[in-house]
């Protein structure tokens, strides 16, 4: 019989998901805000659709002022998993634009953040995402 | 009406005459270690014999943004005036242990990892002042990180030209093609800084997109 093998348990983090709608009535400043409380409490956010690119470096620089004032924290790993790449066709595109203009976001997207001493490394590729637990 | 018309024209004209001789804000931005500095050093020297700043295997050597005023860059005939701007290499985590690795002591790590998280907050806030930014991937590592892409699409909505530079082209380990499939819709130069390799295309490429600079 093979021998079970010791796997070391990561303690005290949990998945949350949270749909657009939750966050679509905030501001950048409240939106990273929110994100960043659900970091800090070691939880990994599955985010439907996506962060603008300045909300994505907004989110970085307060990473960033909060290393070294909250315990133990070094950061976030974060990815984006993409609708499908760029719609073919004038039409397709139209379509797009307008569904993304009228729920304020990219809806097809998903986006992962969780903090760093629980995420290892995300591992993304176009088609997929792979976590890496650890400490 | 017709005045205005003539005084816009005339601008562009004249905009287009003196071109090159504007000091273009040229900023070097990507994930720390793919050889930022090594790129502006190695054009720093060419052009003026001097270098921009120090290059070490240890992450986050580049902890404040620097700056080379006024290196002219001459290419086939052509020449064209810049202001590099190295940047610190952006990333969403910093571990003051993960300098250990290179046998840095405790004290030093963890004062690194403090100016290393400030210098990332300065090269964002860096992002507005760019006429044209070279983004500089290690074509050994993996292309489709976030902070690539965050990037990337943050130039594109400030509308600054962005040209892709796939470095360390002459290690065994590099790919430069999967960084070509990552970004298609841009151009990407594959190069190696530390040799100096394929850097006429580089130039090319840095002077053609000069053109779309407003």
């Amino acid at each position: 019989m093979a021998k079970k093998k010791r796997v070391k348990k990561i303690k005290g983090f949990a998945k949350q998901f949270m749909p657009y709608q939750e966050i679509k009535h905030l501001g950048s400043t409240e939106r990273i805000k929110k994100i960043l409380k659900i970091v800090f409490g070691n939880s990994i956010l599955i985010l439907q659709g996506r962060l603008k690119p300045e909300e994505e470096t907004r989110l970085i620089e307060d990473t960033m002022a909060m290393i070294g004032h909250v315990k133990d924290f070094k950061g976030v790993e974060l990815a984006v998993i993409g609708s499908g790449g760029a719609p073919d066709g004038l039409f397709e595109k139209f379509k797009q634009r307008i569904v993304t203009t009228l729920s304020g976001a990219d809806l097809g997207a998903i986006t992962i953040i969780g903090p760093a001493t629980v995420v290892k490394e995300i591992k993304q590729d176009p088609k997929k995402i792979e976590l890496i637990l650890g400490k | 009406m017709a005045i205005k018309i003539f005084t816009n024209f005339f601008k562009k004209v004249l905009n287009n005459i003196f071109r090159n001789k504007k000091n273009i804000k040229l900023g070097f931005y990507g994930p720390p270690n793919a050889g930022k500095t090594s790129l502006a050093n190695r054009i720093c020297k060419d052009f003026t014999g001097e270098e921009i700043g120090s290059v070490s295997k240890v992450p986050h050597e580049t902890r404040h943004v620097q700056f080379k005023e006024k290196v002219e860059i001459k290419y086939k005939g052509k020449s064209m005036i810049f202001k590099m701007i190295d940047t610190p290499g952006i990333t969403t985590k910093v571990d003051y242990e993960d300098f250990l690795k290179y046998k840095v002591k405790k004290k030093d790590a963890k004062s690194r990892a403090k100016e290393a998280t400030q210098g990332i907050i300065e090269s964002i806030k860096w992002l507005d002042d760019m006429d044209l930014v070279v983004v500089v991937l290690d074509s050994t590592e993996n292309p489709y990180n976030q902070v690539n892409i965050t990037i990337i699409g943050n130039l594109v909505a400030r509308k600054i030209p962005v040209l892709v530079v796939a470095n360390k082209s002459d290690l065994k380990k590099a790919n430069v093609k999967k960084i070509e499939e990552a970004f298609p819709e841009y151009e990407v130069v594959g190069i190696s800084a530390k040799y100096g390799k394929n850097l006429e295309e580089f130039y090319e490429s840095i002077f053609k997109l000069s053109k779309k600079v407003k």
